[in-house]
C-alpha cells in the first residue's frame, strides 16, 4: 500500500482561527504540558530519546541526546533557544506552521524547557516575516495570560518566560552558533566548536538550540507516546515530517507524511508535474545546500540514511522541483550568488571560495566559459568542502558538484552558448501563459 | 558626485547628518528600550531590537541612533556600526516608506521573479536598494523568503505577496505610492508602513496578529489531499458495512 499523509501538526491550519489559544485548545492543546509537569524531567528526556526523533532543521541530530548532553544542574541558568531563522532556500514549513499554528511551538518550549530545567527560553524568528512575528508575539501573550507560561505554571511550581527575538536579515543565523551570537547582540558569526553549545552556549551557558518543527513536535509525543512517533517513518528516522513541494508541481505546498516517503509517491498526490508534458529534470531533497537528485532518484525513501545512501542529504525536506525547461547552470549560478552573498566572511574558504564560484558562474551561464572552468570549479569546491568554518562553505559546494556530476555537458555548453539561448527563462515562469500572448 | 537622500550608499559617502531627538522623541525611546532590555539577561542582546527601534523612528539606522544605542549598552559606537552593517533589514541610509522586495532566488527566480524584478526596476526606474524620489518605494532583491510553495514571491515591508506577476507587481506599487490601503495575500488587512513594521520587529505587539488567514491554499494542500483520502476511506468502509447488511 502506498504511503498515506499523516496530518498532525498541520492538521487544523484550516480552522478560520487556527492561531489562536482556545483552538488550540480545541485540538488536544496543552495535554502534554500537564502531562509533563507530573514527571520527572529526566524522564522526559528519556520519552523524547524513545521516541527517535532527529533534529528536523536539517543536520538530523537526534533531539532527546541533544537535551542530554547538558551537564548537570549547577543552580546557573540553562536555556533554550529555538531557531526560527528559517532562510535555506527552498525551505518553507516553519513560517507557515508558527502562522497558522504557533501554539505548537509554545507549548513544545514549555515542554522541553521544563525537561533542561531552563526557565528563559527564546525564540529566534528571522526579521524578514513580520506577520508571524506578530502571531508568536500574541501566542506567547496568550499562554502567559493562561497560565502556561510565567510563574508557577498550572500550580507547579515550574516558572518560564519567553522572550520572543527577531533576527535582521542574514541566512548564516541560521547555524547554531552564530545564531547564539546574534542573539547575544553581535555579527552572526559562527563559533569554534568545541565547547558545543550544551556545554557553552547562550552567554557561554549550557543551552540546547532546536529547529522549530522539532520542539512543536514534542507536545504529540508525550500525549500520545514515544512509541506512537516511532510506529511512523522507517527504523532510523522515525516520525513524520513536514515536505515542502515548490516549483514546477501542479499543486505545491506543504505535505506533512512519515519519513521515508518517496517523491514519486508525493508527485502523486501535489498532482503530478504542473506541465504534465514536460519531463522532471533536477530537484532538492532538503534546500539548495543538499546535492541535488534527477528524475533517477524519484523512489529513493526521503529518510536521513536512504538520501545519504544516494549521495545527498534529507536536510530540510524542501523538495525544490525543476522541470526541463530549466537551465542547471543558471540555478546554480543564482544559488551561488546566494552564497556569495551570506557567506559571513569569517573563514577564508568560504568567503573566497564562493567570490570566485560566482564569477566562474556567472561566465558559465553567459556563454562565456573557458575550458578549463568546469575543472576550476571543482577544484574551488574541494578547497571550501570540509575545510569551512561552518556548514555553509560545504552547502555552497553541493548544488555545483552535483549538477556538474549530472549536467556536465550543460556546464561545457557554457562556454560558448548563454543558458538563456539554450533554455528560454520565460518558459518556465508560473505565468507562462501570460508571457506567451503578450 | 553629489549626495542625495535617495541615492544608494554603500558606506562610501557618510551618511546626512541628522539632529539630536527633540526631548520628547527621546522620552519615548528611553521608555521603549527600558522594556526591550528588560527581556534579556544580559543588555547586549537587546542590540537588535533596539536598531529595529530606532528604524522606527529615523526610517533608517541614523548616527543619532547608533549613539544612542551605543550609551544604552555601553559600547562604542563602531561597535554598534559593525554590528549594524551585519544585517541586511538595517538601512544605511533613509529607507523608502515601503520596502519592496522582489525574491530573486533561484526558485522564485525561475517561477518569474526575474521577470517581475526587471519590470518593476525599469517601471520605477531604480535598482536594489534605490529609493524612489517621491521617498515611498525603495526597491531591494531579497533572498529566499521561505514561501517557495507561494512563487514567484513578492514582500511588501515584509508581508507576504502570494504567486505575483509582472502586472500584479506594477499594480501593487501604484496602490503604495497612491496611498491605497494595500492587503498582503497572508498577513493583517493593511501593509502598514516601514516605520510602523520597525516598531513591531523592534518587539512591539501593534495588536494586528488576529488580522488575516492562518494559512493559503498552499500550506493546506496535503491537509485537503488527506481529508479527501480519510473521506474516501469512510465512504468504502460504510459501503462494506452495507453490503454485509443487505448479505
Amino acid at each position: 500500500m502506498s504511503t498515506q499523509l499523516t496530518p498532525i501538526l498541520t492538521r487544523f491550519w484550516d480552522d478560520p482561527q487556527s492561531w489562536t489559544l482556545a483552538t488550540y485548545e480545541r485540538h488536544e492543546g496543552y495535554q502534554g504540558l500537564r502531562k509533563a509537569l507530573t514527571m520527572p524531567p529526566a524522564d522526559l528526556v528519556q520519552l523524547t530519546k524513545d521516541s527517535g526523533m532527529r533534529g528536523r532543521g536539517g543536520a538530523g541530530f537526534p533531539t532527546g541526546m541533544k537535551w542530554g548532553f547538558l551537564p548537570p544542574p549547577d543552580g546557573g541558568p540553562r536555556y533554550l533557544v529555538v531557531n526560527a531563522d528559517e532562510s535555506e532556500p527552498g525551505t518553507c514549513k516553519d513560517i507557515p506552521l508558527m502562522m497558522a499554528a504557533p501554539q505548537f511551538l509554545i507549548e513544545g518550549v514549555a515542554i522541553t524547557s521544563f525537561a533542561i530545567g531552563c526557565t528563559h527560553a527564546f525564540i529566534y524568528l528571522r526579521g524578514e516575516a513580520v506577520h508571524v512575528y506578530r502571531r508568536l508575539l500574541h501566542a506567547v501573550e496568550e499562554a502567559n495570560a493562561a497560565g502556561y507560561l510565567g510563574k508557577n505554571i498550572l500550580g507547579s511550581g515550574f516558572d518560564l518566560e519567553v522572550t520572543v527575538h527577531a533576527g535582521a536579515g542574514a541566512y548564516i543565523c541560521g547555524e547554531e552558533t552564530a545564531l547564539l551570537d546574534s542573539l547575544e547582540g553581535r555579527r552572526g558569526q559562527p563559533r569554534l566548536k568545541p565547547p558545543f553549545p550544551a556545554v557553552a552556549g547562550l552567554y557561554a551557558r549550557p543551552t540546547v538550540v532546536n529547529n522549530v518543527e522539532s520542539i512543536a513536535s514534542v507536545p504529540s509525543i508525550l500525549l500520545h507516546g514515544a512509541a506512537w512517533f516511532a510506529e511512523m517513518g522507517t527504523e532510523k528516522s522515525t516520525g513524520f515530517g513536514i515536505f515542502s513541494l515548490s516549483g514546477h508541481v501542479a499543486h505545491p505546498g506543504q505535505y506533512e507524511a512519515p519519513l521515508g516517503i518517496t517523491l514519486r509517491e508525493l508527485l502523486e498526490m501535489a498532482g503530478g508535474m504542473r506541465d504534465p508534458s514536460k519531463k522532471l529534470k533536477f530537484w532538492t531533497p532538503g534546500g539548495s545546500s543538499t546535492p541535488m537528485f534527477t528524475d533517477q532518484h524519484l523512489d529513493v525513501p526521503l529518510d536521513f540514511e536512504s538520501v545519504a545512501a544516494a549521495g545527498s542529504m534529507l536536510g530540510t525536506r524542501a523538495l525544490q522541483i525543476f522541470d526541463e525547461t530549466v537551465s542547471v547552470v543558471r540555478a546554480v549560478s543564482r544559488w551561488t550568488d546566494f552564497y556569495a552573498h551570506e557567506s559571513c566572511g569569517k573563514c577564508t574558504p568560504c568567503r573566497e571560495g564562493t567570490f570566485w564560484l560566482k564569477q566562474i558562474m556567472e561566465r558559465l551561464e553567459h556563454g562565456e566559459g573557458t575550458q578549463g572552468d568546469i575543472d576550476k570549479l571543482l577544484d574551488i569546491c574541494g578547497s571550501i568542502l570540509f575545510r569551512s568554518f561552518c556548514p555553509l562553505g560545504d552547502g555552497a559546494t553541493s548544488c555545483v558538484t552535483s549538477a556538474v556530476q549530472y549536467f556536465r555537458e550543460e556546464f561545457e555548453a557554457g562556454t560558448h552558448t548563454a543558458a538563456a539561448d539554450l533554455f528560454p527563462p520565460a518558459a518556465s515562469t508560473l505565468f507562462v501563459k501570460e508571457t506567451v500572448s503578450a | 558626485m553629489t549626495y542625495t537622500d535617495s541615492d544608494p550608499n554603500y558606506g562610501v559617502v557618510p551618511a546626512p547628518d541628522t539632529q539630536a531627538y527633540p526631548q520628547d522623541v527621546m522620552a519615548g525611546l528611553l521608555a521603549d528600550a527600558e522594556l526591550i532590555l528588560a527581556r534579556y539577561p544580559r543588555q547586549r542582546s537587546a542590540l537588535l531590537p533596539l536598531l529595529h527601534l530606532v528604524q522606527s523612528v529615523d526610517g533608517y539606522v541614523s548616527p543619532r541612533g547608533i549613539e544612542l544605542c551605543a550609551d544604552l549598552l555601553g559600547l562604542t559606537g563602531a561597535e554598534v556600526s559593525g554590528v549594524a552593517t551585519f544585517y541586511t533589514q538595517f538601512k544605511r541610509h533613509p529607507n523608502g516608506k515601503y520596502t519592496l522586495g522582489v525574491c530573486t532566488n533561484t526558485l522564485c527566480a525561475i517561477m518569474g521573479g526575474d521577470e517581475i524584478w526587471a519590470s518593476v526596476s525599469d517601471y520605477l526606474g531604480i535598482g536594489h536598494d534605490e529609493t524612489t524620489a517621491d521617498g515611498l518605494v525603495t526597491l531591494e532583491r531579497i533572498e529566499c523568503n521561505a514561501a517557495c510553495d507561494y512563487a514567484p514571491v513578492v514582500m511588501a515591508n515584509w508581508e507576504f505577496f502570494d504567486n505575483q506577476t509582472p502586472a500584479s507587481t506594477k499594480a501593487l506599487v501604484d496602490d503604495l505610492r497612491s496611498g491605497a490601503s494595500v492587503t498582503p495575500t497572508r498577513g493583517p488587512s493593511k501593509v502598514r508602513t516601514f516605520k510602523e513594521v520597525s516598531r513591531v520587529l523592534a518587539g512591539f505587539n501593534d495588536g494586528l496578529a488576529d488580522e488575516g488567514v492562518g494559512a493559503g491554499p498552499a500550506s493546506l494542500a496535503g491537509l485537503k489531499v488527506a481529508q479527501a483520502a480519510q473521506a474516501a476511506q469512510a465512504t468504502q468502509a460504510t459501503q462494506a458495512m452495507d453490503g454485509k447488511a443487505k448479505k
